[in-house]
C-alpha cells in the first residue's frame, strides 16, 4: 500500500515510504520535523502551508506526498544560507512585517516566488502578488513594504536563492 | 503632548521602536506553536460532529470505529458522565455540555471524540462512528426565540421556562423618556451586527499529557488566559483527582488569538480526559472548517437606537434597545458584573448626561457566542451604534458630520469626565484628534470635490468615527471572572551580572509583549532591554494573572512591570547609598545609574547594584534582586480615535473601493511606536472585515452557509487599503506609564467610518443606513431600488 518516495528538502534527499493519501504539508511538518510550514484552512485559501515545489510557490496542503516524488522543495527553514538572512526575513524584522508569526514562512515562501517573476512590482502588484495569503495580524502594510525593500535590495545583490 | 524618550537607545525604554526580539524565530520557522508539539507515544483526537442543529441522539454506535487497526478508544458524553465530566462552566457562569448524553444543540457541536495513533487514522474512525439522530426543529431567530410557544431549549437548567437568559439594564429610564419627549429632533435607527469569527490563521488545540508516575497534567493549549485555565480545570475535574498543583498549562506561541482563544472548549476537556484515562498524551487540533463552525462568535446584537437633540444639533440623550443572540450557551468570557460587557460605552465620545440603555440576551440553536472579535467586551457594538447615529442626526437637520461632533465632544478640560452611564474617562483630547485627521485627509477639499462628483453623478463619501473605547480590565471592586480578581501581575528576576528575566500573568498572540515589557522594565530600570528575558505562558512559572484580552496587558501587567521594577530601584537606592556612604536622599537617579547629587563622579551602576545585591549589601538586607506585582488598576483606560474614509462606489456594480482611511488614535503614552502602529494597521483590517466581508449566514434550519474559508471572506492585502495613521497623546493620568492600551481601538472605530462613508455617498438618493457587511451587491440593489440601475 505504502509507496517510496525520494523528495529533496532543502538540499537534503529524502527517501521514505509514505501512504499515498498522506499530504505533502504532514510529510513536511511530521515525517521530516520540519514545523516551520504551518496549516491553517483546510480548502487551500490561508496560504499558512505555501512552500516552493521545484521553484514553485505552491500550497502543501492539497499536494499529496506522492505526487512530489522526485521534486525539489524548499521550505522557511531553507531560507538563511551560510547564517544569514534573506533579504525578505530581514525586510519582515526590519519592517514589522509580523505579528503572531504564523503566516510568515508561507508569506516568506510566496514572496520569494513572486519577486522571481516579478523583481520589481508596484505596491498593486505586490497586493495582489500575496493574495493567495491571508494574514490576521498585520493588516497587510508593513508586509507589502517589507517585500517593495527586499525587492530593492534583491535587484542590488545577487542572492543565493533557495530552489 | 508628544512622549519623549527618557533613554538612551542602548537601554531601548519607552517610546523607543525597537524591533521586536520574537521576529527572530517566527521568520526563521522556528515558532513554537501547539500543533510543533510532539511527544513520544502521542496520541490524536478527531472529533465527531452533529449534522444537526438540534437533536435528540438514540444511540452512537462506535463498533466499527473500533475495529479500525489504530484506534484506541472512541469517548461518549455517556463515558463523560461517568466520571461527573459531561458539563463544564463558561467564563460567565453559564453551563456547556462537553459532549451530549441525549441532545445536539447546535450544528458541529462535538457528539464524541476518536483517539487513534495517527491523525489519518483518527479521522479514518471519526467517518465510522454510527450516530442515529432524530432531528428537532430548531430555533434560529433570537426574536422568536423568545415566543410563548417557542421550545425551551436548555432543558438542563431546572425550572427554566423561556429561553431568555438575563435582562440588563444602565441609565435612568425615566429621565432619558422625558428628555426624548421634548427633544426637537429624535432619530432612530435599527441596526443589526452580525456574527462573525475571527479566525485566527492558527486555529485552536492541545497536546495534553498526563504522567500516571507523577500525576501530572500538562497542557500545551491555544489560550490567552492559561492561569484562569488552570484554576477552571482543578474546578471541574478535581474529584477525579486533578487538583491544582499538579496542573500546569502551557500557552506556546500563539497564531493570533482576539478573543477566540479564550473560551474554554469541549475538545480541551476531552483530550484531558482522554490523556489521563488512557496515560499517554493526546493531541487535538481542529481544522479551519471546524473552527468556524463550531467556535464562539462575536456580535450578534440587534440594536434599536434612538438619539435626541435640540434643532442646532446639541446631543440631549441616546436610547439604546438589544436583542442579543447567545446561541446554546453564554459563551462570554465578560467580567461577572457585566453580562453585556462595556456596551455602557455607548454614550460615546459626547458631552450629555441622558441615556438608557438595555440588553436581553436570548438562547437560540446557534453555536455558543458572546466572545469579543478583538474588542473589549461589547465596545465594538456600542461604537457603531453611537458613531451611526451622530451622522444619522447629522443627515437629519442637514450639518456636516465633522462639525456636529466638534459641537458635541468632551472638551479636553472636562476630564476626568463622568459619562452618563457612570464611568469616569479618564484623559481625552477629541477635538485635537478630529482636527489631526481632517488636516491629514484634507477633509474640505474632499467635500469640494464630493460636490463637483455629486453634481456629475458619481457616488463619493466621507465617513467620520470619533469613538472613545473603554479597556483594560479593571478594578478589583467591580471586575472578576468566576469570582477571579481582574489583577495582573509581573515578577522580574534580576541575575547577579545584571541581566534579568521577567514572567507574567497575560499571553502575547502577536502583541509583541516579549518586546514591549523588556522596554517597561527597561525605563524603569536602565537595564538594557536586550538583557531582559521576557516568559509568559507557562502556569508553572509565571505569576498569576488573567491573561490577554479586552486590551488589557498594558494596562494592568505593563503597570504591574513598571511597579516591580520601581521596588527594585527603591533596593538599589538603598544599596546605592550603603556602597557610596551617604543618605538615600543625597541620591539621584537617571535611567541606569545612582549618583550623589552635587558629586557626579561618586556613582554605581545599576548593574554594579545588582552585582552588590548578591554580594556585598547592607547589613539585615534580604540579599537577591527579584520582585513581584500584582497590579489593581485604580480605573479602566479611555483610548480613543479620530477615523476619516473616504470611499468611491460604483454607480453600476455597486463596487465599493476605499480610496483612503486615515485613522488618529489617543491610547495615552506609546511603549514602542513601531509595535502600536502595527496593531493599529491590524486591527483596522479587522474593522473593514465586518464593515465588508465577513457574517456567518445560517438558514432556517440551523445550516451554516459560509463556515470555511470558501465563502467566510477574511480580507486579503488586496481588500485592505493602505491605512494612514497618526496620533495625539493625552497620557492616562492613573497608569503608572499613562499608558492606555491600543490592539482593539481599530476594529472598533473602522467600521462605522466606513458605513458612514457609504451611506454618505448614497446619501443623495436618500439612504440613512445600511447594514453589515455592506457588499457591494447590498449597495447595487439600493442602487436598483432607487432607479439608479435597471
Amino acid at each position: 500500500m505504502k509507496k517510496e518516495v525520494t523528495i529533496n528538502v532543502n538540499g537534503t534527499s529524502y527517501t521514505e515510504e509514505v501512504e499515498p493519501r498522506l499530504l505533502l504539508v504532514h510529510f513536511i511538518r511530521e515525517n521530516l520535523e520540519l514545523t516551520g510550514t504551518h496549516i491553517g484552512c483546510d480548502t487551500s485559501h490561508c496560504g499558512a502551508c505555501t512552500i516552493l515545489l521545484n521553484g514553485d510557490s505552491v500550497k502543501s496542503c492539497t499536494i499529496f506526498t506522492v505526487q512530489a516524488d522526485g521534486a525539489e522543495i524548499a521550505t522557511v527553514e531553507g531560507m538563511m544560507q551560510d547564517g544569514k538572512y534573506h533579504p525578505l526575513q530581514e525586510a519582515f524584522k526590519e519592517y514589522h512585517g509580523l505579528q503572531c508569526g504564523f503566516c510568515t514562512p508561507g508569506m516568506l515562501m510566496r514572496a520569494i516566488d513572486f519577486l522571481k517573476h516579478n523583481p520589481d512590482p508596484t505596491e498593486e502588484e505586490i497586493r495582489w502578488g500575496i493574495s493567495s495569503n491571508l494574514c490576521r495580524c498585520t493588516g497587510y502594510n508593513n508586509i507589502v513594504i517589507a517585500i517593495e525593500k527586499a525587492a530593492e535590495k534583491m535587484r542590488e545583490v545577487e542572492v543565493e536563492t533557495v530552489a | 503632548m508628544e512622549f519623549t524618550c527618557k533613554t538612551s537607545k542602548e537601554i531601548g525604554g519607552m517610546g523607543h521602536s525597537l524591533k521586536r526580539r520574537e521576529d527572530d524565530r517566527f521568520i526563521q520557522g522556528k515558532g513554537n506553536y501547539v500543533d510543533d508539539v510532539k511527544l513520544p507515544g502521542m496520541l490524536y483526537m478527531d472529533i465527531v460532529r452533529s449534522p444537526y442543529a438540534y437533536a435528540k441522539i438514540k444511540s452512537i454506535n462506535t463498533e466499527k470505529a473500533l475495529a479500525i487497526d489504530g484506534v484506541i478508544t472512541v469517548i461518549t458524553g455517556k463515558d463523560l458522565e461517568e466520571h461527573n465530566l459531561h458539563w463544564m462552566p463558561t467564563f460567565l457562569s453559564d453551563t456547556q455540555m462537553v459532549l451530549p448524553t441525549d441532545t445536539v444543540m447546535y450544528q458541529a457541536q462535538e457528539v464524541a471524540c476518536v483517539i487513534a495513533t495517527s491523525r489519518y487514522i483518527a479521522a479514518d474512525a471519526v467517518e465510522a462512528v454510527e450516530v442515529d439522530y432524530e432531528p428537532m426543529k430548531p430555533v434560529m431567530d433570537p426574536h422568536k426565540a423568545l415566543d410563548p410557544d417557542a421550545p425551551v431549549l436548555r432543558t438542563d437548567k431546572e425550572g427554566k421556562k423561556d429561553n431568555h437568559i438575563y435582562h440588563w439594564e444602565n441609565g435612568d429610564r425615566e429621565k432619558t423618556e422625558e428628555v426624548f419627549k421634548n427633544a426637537d429632533v429624535v432619530v432612530k435607527e435599527q441596526i443589526y451586527l452580525p456574527r462573525i469569527h475571527v479566525a485566527s490563521i492558527e486555529t485552536c488545540g492541545c497536546v495534553a499529557d498526563y504522567q500516571t508516575a507523577t500525576k501530572k497534567m500538562t497542557v500545551y493549549m491555544t489560550t490567552q488566559a492559561p492561569h484562569a485555565v488552570r484554576t477552571v480545570v482543578a474546578l471541574v475535574a478535581g474529584h477525579v483527582g486533578l487538583s491544582e498543583e499538579r496542573i500546569r498549562i502551557i500557552s506556546p506561541d500563539l497564531g493570533g488569538g482576539f478573543g477566540g482563544k479564550v473560551p474554554i472548549y469541549p475538545g480541551y476537556i476531552v483530550a484531558i480526559t482522554a490523556t489521563f484515562l488512557i496515560g499517554k498524551p493526546v493531541k487535538w487540533i481542529e481544522d479551519r472548517t471546524e473552527n468556524l463552525q463550531a467556535d464562539s462568535f462575536a456580535r450578534d446584537y440587534d440594536m434599536t437606537c434612538e438619539l435626541a437633540a435640540t434643532k442646532e444639533g446639541k446631543i440631549q440623550a441616546f436610547r439604546i434597545k438589544t436583542l442579543a443572540d447567545m446561541g446554546y450557551t453564554d459563551g462570554s468570557a465578560n467580567p461577572s458584573k457585566y453580562p453585556a460587557g462595556m456596551f455602557s460605552i455607548c454614550t460615546g465620545s459626547y458631552d450629555y448626561s441622558t441615556a438608557f440603555a438595555e440588553v436581553d440576551a436570548v438562547y437560540t440553536n446557534k453555536p455558543p457566542g458572546g466572545i469579543a472579535y478583538r474588542c473589549s467586551f461589547r465596545v465594538t457594538e456600542a461604537a457603531h451604534a453611537i458613531e451611526r447615529m451622530v451622522d444619522i442626526l447629522a443627515q437629519k437637520i442637514g450639518k456636516d458630520p465633522a462639525e456636529l461632533r466638534m459641537e458635541n465632544f468632551i472638551k479636553k478640560d472636562q476630564f476626568p469626565y463622568k459619562s452618563a452611564l457612570g464611568w469616569e474617562y479618564d484623559s481625552g483630547d477629541y477635538h485635537a484628534g478630529l482636527e489631526k485627521a481632517m488636516n491629514m485627509i484634507g477633509y474640505d477639499e474632499l467635500r469640494k470635490e464630493q460636490v463637483e462628483k455629486r453634481a456629475k453623478g458619481e457616488y463619493m463619501g466621507i465617513g467620520i468615527c470619533t469613538f472613545t473605547e473603554i479597556v483594560g480590565a479593571g478594578p478589583s471592586k467591580d471586575f472578576d471572572i468566576l469570582g477571579l480578581k481582574m489583577f495582573d501581575s509581573a515578577e522580574i528576576r534580576v541575575h547577579p551580572t545584571g541581566k534579568a528575566i521577567a514572567r507574567f500573568g497575560t499571553k502575547s498572540q502577536g502583541q509583541g509583549h516579549e518586546t514591549t515589557y523588556a522596554q517597561i522594565i527597561a525605563e524603569e530600570l536602565g537595564i538594557p532591554a536586550e538583557h531582559i528575558t521576557i516568559e509568559e505562558g507557562d502556569t508553572d512559572t509565571a505569576p498569576y494573572g488573567l491573561g490577554t484580552y479586552a486590551s488589557r496587558s498594558i494596562a494592568t501587567a505593563g503597570a504591574a512591570a513598571a511597579i516591580a521594577a520601581r521596588k527594585l530601584r527603591d533596593k538599589a537606592r538603598k544599596i546605592a547609598a550603603y556602597l557610596l556612604e551617604v543618605s538615600e536622599e543625597d541620591l539621584e537617579w537617571e535611567p541606569g545609574k545612582f549618583s550623589v547629587k552635587g558629586a557626579p563622579e561618586k556613582s554605581k551602576t545599576i548593574q554594579e547594584l545588582v552585582f552588590a545585591a548578591y554580594t556585598n549589601y547592607p547589613p539585615g538586607m534580604e540579599g537577591g534582586f527579584e520582585a513581584v506585582h500584582y497590579y489593581d488598576p485604580p480605573n479602566l483606560t479611555f483610548p480613543s480615535g479620530a477615523y476619516i474614509c473616504v470611499v468611491d462606489i460604483d454607480g453600476k456594480t455597486g463596487a465599493i473601493k476605499v480610496r483612503r482611511f486615515v485613522a488618529i488614535d489617543d491610547c495615552g503614552n506609546i511603549i514602542n511606536p513601531m509595535i502600536v502602529q502595527g496593531q493599529i494597521h491590524g486591527g483596522l483590517t479587522q474593522g473593514i472585515a465586518p464593515a465588508m466581508y465577513e457574517e456567518l449566514i445560517y438558514d432556517d434550519e440551523g445550516n451554516i452557509l459560509n463556515g470555511s474559508f470558501m465563502d467566510y471572506l477574511v480580507p486579503t492585502a488586496v481588500e485592505s487599503p493602505k491605512w494612514e495613521t497618526d496620533h495625539v497623546v493625552t497620557p492616562s493620568p492613573h497608569h503608572p506609564l499613562g499608558a492606555k492600551g491600543v490592539a482593539e481601538s481599530p476594529t472598533v472605530g473602522a467600521p462605522p467610518a466606513i458605513v458612514n462613508a457609504i451611506v454618505d455617498a448614497l446619501s443623495p438618493l436618500g439612504v440613512t443606513h445600511v447594514e453589515i457587511p455592506v457588499t457591494p451587491y447590498k449597495v447595487w440593489k439600493i442602487l436598483k431600488e432607487k432607479g439608479v440601475v435597471d
